[in-house]
């Protein structure tokens, strides 16, 4: 047991926060409504731009490919950093994240020296086509077709929840690429071009009355063979090296102790923090978040060691979300009449954090596989119960 | 950084899990908790020549000098089969008083018989019902006489004070102080054999942890029997300090329970089938077991950190200390009857082992103060 962070590790991280003291720029805490299209496309490429200019951009990745190939406890003390520092998230955390590292993987040549390069300076914004209208928890079952045609695929069909497609240049999907075999099978990864002709963006406003995820349509979008990634029908595999990452992405932390802060700084301003049944709910919050934190360096170390991943992301995934979502309701309920008052309103306490964290976070115990969805893996993959029927 | 149990802690896990596995096998639990006294001198025996014993004295008296993440590695596993036995009372909580608060004779004399297993000692605090344990609540005075000190009172839930040969009594020497703890309380060293001490068995529903009540009647001590405490003014610290490691080892007992409970239960599931299928395939089956199992993960993280901090760390003791007991303490009693449900009829039945950990969860959740009462210590130590 040694919680001491070596020289290296404890240089990398005075060097982080002394460039986020100065470089962080100011912003919302969530509740007022960022500027729309093109002037919050351009300021959030200019944001990870000078991020990656100071070299914390992709730290992950290996350097041939503009990382620095940090070390995961270097990677978490960047992501530890950033929600500290309440920096804004990147645009590029798709590329980044997700199909940057698919690519390394399993991508041709070709793939990775065009499309690697253009990530972490956000010169591509990546969005995931995987949901549809009749595949969410179900993902393999998606319908969207992609017929080879000479030296291409033909895609027609529908995604839906794609989070920033209305901004993406490129996006990563999952395509039915033969409809004869077991539904695992015949499945393709394809890189397609959001400019291509046949492609329909619509926007969906969320329940936050943000429009942040979109309706994505495909008629008959050509889609050049050389965009597969990995074999054909072999896109299940593909993706869940992928979807591993998801998960640790939707488990931070540090999110979670700032938003519990938030609400304890909440009670203690209205002086509800003095009535015995509050202190009971903080003090009960804020032991679940000191166990997820603690938690989350066990698992940590555990990776350190090279130890096989089990089923700690889904433990992570289910209890942050479902935590983060429960702080929310707290802050609501001490915030009484106060608490839905939204954007725009007078009167509105941490200017509208709560009521859109509430929300918020509900669409985060749905998305990247529902809080049902990891009971079941947990169940399954974790204690090896029988597939349910 | 690493946050993880050493290889030797693995191993401690292992020979403890392999020796209990052998030597504590749940029909032996039984038989113990069927007898008048509800411990068995042959385990105790056992335990003490694995050197479990004196795992929390120095090596210079006779123990295995090692810190509580140790001891709460053993206890997760003595945990996970419910032993019998006065473990907590006399080889963390006693162990921990004299330590921090005894005199040099007083360690000698007892650490090494506490470590060998030829003596066992206890803890006496409570007065009355308190689930909060707070030196408010202690009224039982130690009247100084020339040369010593005569005690009355009566302590309730006194782990295995039948048995014990050296009882570690809180009596109040001075009076309270505002927001002081246990200022003004001291802890004596009483013979379990000293005149004035009367011993009676209390009944509780669970059979695999005993605790009697003991009565003071003018019960003459030497000025030696109190222990001074590391500041040399009280007990007071001493005191706080046992009782923290207690609520760690609680903790790490209770999580024990808890994964062992699970583990049982969901391999029932597996066989029992109803519908012509394992009812274990049934999601409303799998969501509570995968719920009880994202719940113990993150409270386990939790003991490792507290009883980590009791050594490393001093000053974040306390505060992790209160957040492991109530954390662990509400999933033993979640998982406890989750796993009760998951047996169905059979798990309410006497032949069934799932009552001795729902009784375990009881009296775990109950005692060294409840989770209400640690989470307001929390509140407290955190300055909400």
């Amino acid at each position: 047991m040694d919680l001491d962070l070596t020289p290296e590790e404890a240089h990398f991280q005075s060097e982080l926060r002394a460039w986020l003291k100065t470089n962080v720029p100011a912003r919302g805490r969530g509740g007022t409504r960022e500027p729309a299209g093109g002037e919050r496309l351009r300021r959030m490429k200019a944001w990870q731009r000078k991020l990656h200019a100071a070299g914390f951009v992709g730290i992950g990745w290996p350097p041939e490919y503009g990382g620095r190939g940090a070390s995961l406890m270097e990677q978490t003390i960047l992501g530890e950093e950033l929600a500290r520092a309440r920096a804004p998230g990147l645009v590029g955390t798709m590329g980044i994240q997700m199909v940057g590292p698919t690519l390394m993987r399993w991508g041709s040549e070709v793939q990775k020296r065009l499309l690697l390069p253009r990530i972490l300076n956000a010169d591509d914004v990546w969005c995931q086509g995987y949901s549809e209208p009749g595949a969410g928890s179900d993902l393999a079952s998606l319908q969207t077709r992609a017929v080879r045609i000479d030296d291409a695929y033909v895609v027609s069909g529908q995604k839906i929840w794609t989070s920033n497609a209305q901004i993406a240049d490129w996006m990563f999907c999952l395509v039915r690429s033969d409809p004869d075999a077991p539904k695992h099978r015949g499945i393709s990864y394809l890189l397609i071009d959001m400019k291509s002709p046949g492609i329909t963006v619509r926007p969906l406003v969320q329940m936050t009355g943000d429009a942040g995820f979109n309706e994505v349509f495909f008629d008959d979008v050509r889609v050049p063979a050389e965009n597969l990634v990995g074999p054909a029908g072999e896109g299940w595999k593909v993706a869940n090296t992928t979807l591993a990452h998801e998960r640790n992405m939707l488990g931070s932390t540090t999110q979670t102790q700032l938003l519990f802060d938030g609400v304890l700084r909440l009670a203690q301003r209205t002086r509800r923090s003095e009535q015995p049944l509050v202190r009971q709910r903080l003090a009960g919050l804020k032991i679940q978040v000191e166990a997820l934190r603690w938690n989350a360096y066990r698992n940590l170390s555990s990776a350190l060691r090279g130890r096989p991943a089990g089923i700690e992301a889904s433990i992570t995934k289910l209890a942050t979300t479902e935590l983060n979502h429960e702080i929310a309701r707290t802050a609501l309920e001490l915030l009484g009449m106060l608490g839905p008052l939204y954007r725009g309103s007078r009167h509105l306490e941490d200017d509208g954090l709560w009521p859109y964290q509430f929300m918020f976070s509900l669409g985060m115990i749905i998305g990247g596989g529902t809080s049902q969805i990891q009971k079941n893996i947990i169940a399954q993959r974790g204690l090896g119960l029988p597939r349910a029927v | 950084m690493d946050f993880s149990l050493s290889e030797e802690q693995e191993q401690l896990r292992d020979s403890a899990r392999e020796l209990l596995a052998r030597e504590c096998p749940m029909e032996r639990v039984r038989k113990i908790a069927a007898e008048a006294a509800g411990h068995d001198a042959g385990l105790w025996r056992t335990f003490g020549e694995a050197g479990w014993l004196g795992i929390l004295v120095p090596e210079a008296l006779g123990g295995a000098g090692l810190g509580l993440l140790d001891a709460a590695v053993l206890l997760h596993e003595l945990g996970r089969v419910v032993a019998p036995g006065p473990f907590l009372a006399s080889s963390v909580a006693a162990v921990v008083a004299l330590r921090e608060g005894g005199s040099r004779a007083q360690q000698e004399e007892w650490l090494p018989r506490l470590a060998a297993g030829d003596a066992i000692a206890t803890l006496a605090l409570y007065e009355g019902a308190e689930a909060r344990l707070e030196g408010a609540a202690l009224r039982d005075r130690a009247a100084r006489r020339a040369g010593g000190f005569l005690l009355d009172g009566a302590k309730l839930f006194v782990e295995y004070g039948q048995l014990a040969d050296l009882v570690l009594a809180a009596f109040r020497t001075a009076r309270p102080k505002a927001g002081g703890d246990f200022d003004g309380v001291s802890l004596f060293a009483v013979p379990g054999g000293a005149r004035g001490l009367k011993k009676e068995p209390l009944v509780s529903v669970d059979e695999t942890r005993r605790s009697a009540e003991l009565r003071f009647r003018g019960l003459a001590l030497p000025r030696e029997a109190l222990l001074l405490g590391a500041r040399g003014s009280d007990s007071a610290r001493a005191l706080r300090r046992a009782l923290d490691a207690c609520a760690v080892g609680i903790a790490a007992e209770s999580l024990g329970g808890a994964e062992r409970a699970l583990e049982r239960a969901v391999e029932y599931v597996k066989v029992r089938e109803q519908f012509g299928r394992p009812v274990g395939s049934f999601q409303a089956v799998q969501h509570m077991a995968a719920e009880a199992a994202a719940r113990i993960e993150p409270a386990r993280a939790l003991v490792w950190y507290a009883a980590w901090a009791f050594d490393a760390r001093p000053k974040e003791a306390p505060l992790a200390a209160s957040m492991a007991k109530a954390a662990c303490c509400d999933v033993y009693r979640f998982v406890a009857r989750s796993a009760v449900e998951m047996y169905g009829g059979v798990g309410f039945t006497w032949e069934n082992d799932m009552h001795f950990y729902l009784k375990r969860s009881l009296v775990n959740a109950a005692a060294f103060g409840d989770s209400d009462w640690h989470r307001e210590r929390v509140a407290e130590l955190s300055r909400f």
